[in-house]
């Protein structure tokens, strides 16, 4: 069997949060894959030994955290997810990865951390295996209450704050306080990294290129082959002219110098925020 | 390679000679990228052959996001054939691949006749390729294939034009099931010099969201392929190796080894992997292995011998 598939069991399946009220959230531990190396960001494709051809695809999820086991977090968004919160302790299931680009790490400057929702999850491994966290902030909008996510795996490591948006002049103290804090980053030549949905990566990408911020961004997409195939996941690559950018293009894949869109599974899923076209 | 895979090996005849696979697992285009993509999940000459993604004249960016969506049993893509252009794949892709020891069989498609005919005679000097695969059914490009491939004639046209400049490459021509009788189309193509068809292309189909009141592809309707599709395909298979004397190339849901010798039973000379390759990605590989092991339990000699065996 190739070095990156790996047939691994389910140690548990923890629901977080009430499940009853927001609908779940759930920390998957697997049995630790055979991965000489990985670097947060980056993401697996799953698919449970039990699925039948109902469901054809794997499902890709962001890697949490590597310990003594795999651990990978995830919400019920579709059919796909709801049949991982069937997963029982001893179930096997097929992971493939680790998959993709992960993020910059940069030891002694100051980076900012930005998670919408479920984009808290690539930064718990990021803070986890950071060599100087003390250099590391975050700022995470949610919209389910806080103990849904692994926000406690940040509270002692990094200086974090989170903002619950119950309304729209929540959403809007969030972006004003994001907008913010990129601009005096960016003023220190420090990072921002920013993962979440895409409206929300959206609006930090323009305020990272108004304030010509170093900043990366993490994609989420739909998925069917995660080996830069099928062309299912793709997005557009910005043209040097339209984005203004200010570092040397060595950083960008290749493949984005030819101007097609650019598969996330394997140009990504993180990319630098002036590299890419996130209009519709 | 040991004796058991050894009795994997098929021929396709053709008017310029032999197309020699090691076995009968190719990999379908628009799965497998240009083959490179696959090579962290085994290795490509192990595998029959690999069709390429297809390939235009000039690099296409694709239709807009969302391209895909997964449906019960199959899944739907509206990807606009999304390709990098011949040039790029002559210069940076070919080049990359062990051509010596993996028939490579380029997907082509075009918007015209005189397109196709470029695009062939580009191709038939490329050096190490095994073949053409003339994609005259691709039902997401409304300005394009699906009106060759719904009308025997203009079907006909296309197979010629690709012909008149292929040179010894053999000419495959890949037939959509979005027409009322595939026999004729088949017969069509190879009366004007297919060499072999390959059976099918995805049905149209369309998946919405029921709250959003939205399709879920951005081009509204998609092509579906995946296991849902495999009766449809194994029908069409039996149909066309009925109805022509050339060899048949099977594609739609095949997932197993069962899919593969079902196909085979049925007429065909040697499968393609599609869909299957997303539900883990050293499926084609894999699959190799378990047609011999399958051979054994049924105790079937060769491929040739039981080719077309199905009794009606």
């Amino acid at each position: 069997m190739p070095a990156n598939i790996n047939t691994l069991t389910v140690v548990d399946l923890v629901p977080f949060g009430l499940e009853r009220e927001h609908g779940g959230f759930y920390a998957l531990r697997l049995s630790r894959p055979n991965w000489a190396d990985w670097t947060p960001g980056q993401f697996v494709m799953i698919r449970p030994e039990t699925w039948g051809p109902e469901l054809p695809w794997a499902r890709p999820l962001s890697i949490c955290m590597l310990s003594a086991d795999l651990i990978l977090f995830f919400q019920i968004v579709g059919r796909g997810s709801k049949r991982l919160a069937e997963l029982r302790h001893g179930d096997k299931v097929q992971v493939v990865g680790p998959l993709g680009t992960g993020f910059q790490v940069e030891k002694d400057t100051p980076t900012l951390l930005l998670a919408g929702g479920m984009g808290i999850v690539p930064f718990v491994g990021y803070v986890q295996r950071h060599p100087g966290p003390n250099a590391l902030s975050l700022l995470f909008g949610h919209r389910a209450p806080l103990e849904y996510y692994p926000f406690e795996h940040f509270d002692d490591k990094v200086e974090a704050r989170h903002f619950h948006e119950a309304g729209p002049e929540d959403l809007t103290l969030f972006l004003n306080t994001v907008d913010e804090r990129v601009a005096s980053y960016a003023a220190r030549n420090g990072l921002v990294l920013a993962c979440g949905p895409l409206p929300f990566l959206r609006a930090v990408q323009g305020m990272c290129l108004k304030h010509k911020a170093r900043a990366q961004l993490s994609l989420e997409s739909r998925m069917a082959c995660g080996a830069g195939a099928c062309l299912g996941c793709v997005v557009k690559p910005l043209l040097d002219e339209a984005s203004g950018r200010n570092r040397s293009a060595q950083d960008i894949p290749e493949q984005m110098h030819k101007g097609l869109p650019v598969p996330t599974c394997t140009c990504g899923p993180v990319f630098w925020a002036d590299s890419i076209d996130l209009k519709d | 390679m040991d004796k058991k895979l050894e009795r994997l090996r098929i021929n396709l005849p053709h008017a310029g000679g032999n197309l020699q696979l090691k076995n009968p697992v190719l990999t379908a285009s628009g799965t497998f990228g240009y083959g490179l993509e696959y090579t962290p999940y085994g290795n490509l000459t192990e595998l029959g052959g690999i069709v390429t993604k297809g390939l235009s004249l000039k690099p296409r960016p694709g239709n807009p996001m969302p391209r895909i969506a997964e449906t019960s049993c199959g899944m739907l893509n509206a990807i606009g054939l999304q390709n990098c252009g011949v040039e790029e794949f002559l210069k940076n892709c070919l080049p990359k691949l062990p051509v010596l020891d993996l028939p490579v069989i380029a997907n082509i498609y075009a918007h015209s006749l005189d397109d196709f005919a470029e695009l062939s005679g580009i191709l038939a000097d490329a050096p190490g390729l095994a073949g053409l695969e003339v994609n005259i059914s691709c039902p997401n490009v409304s300005c394009g294939g699906v009106l060759f491939g719904q009308n025997p004639r203009e079907a006909a046209r296309v197979t010629e034009a690709v012909k008149k400049k292929a040179k010894k490459l053999p000419v495959i021509v890949k037939l959509s099931p979005n027409v009322t009788d595939i026999t004729e189309i088949a017969k069509a193509c190879a009366e004007a010099g297919a060499d072999m068809l390959s059976c099918i292309n995805t049905l149209t189909g369309m998946a919405v969201d029921l709250v959003k009141r939205r399709p879920l592809l951005a081009n509204i309707t998609g092509g579906l392929s995946g296991p849902a599709i495999k009766p449809v395909a194994l029908r069409c298979v039996w149909q066309v190796a009925r109805a022509v004397n050339i060899p048949v190339i099977g594609i739609g849901g095949i997932s197993s080894a069962e899919d593969a010798l079902e196909f085979i039973m049925a007429g065909a000379y040697a499968v393609q992997i599609g869909t299957a390759n997303f539900r883990r990605p050293d499926r084609a590989f894999t699959l190799v292995r378990e047609i011999a092991d399958l051979m054994d339990k049924l105790d079937i000699e060769n491929l040739e011998s039981f080719r077309g065996s199905l009794q009606v």
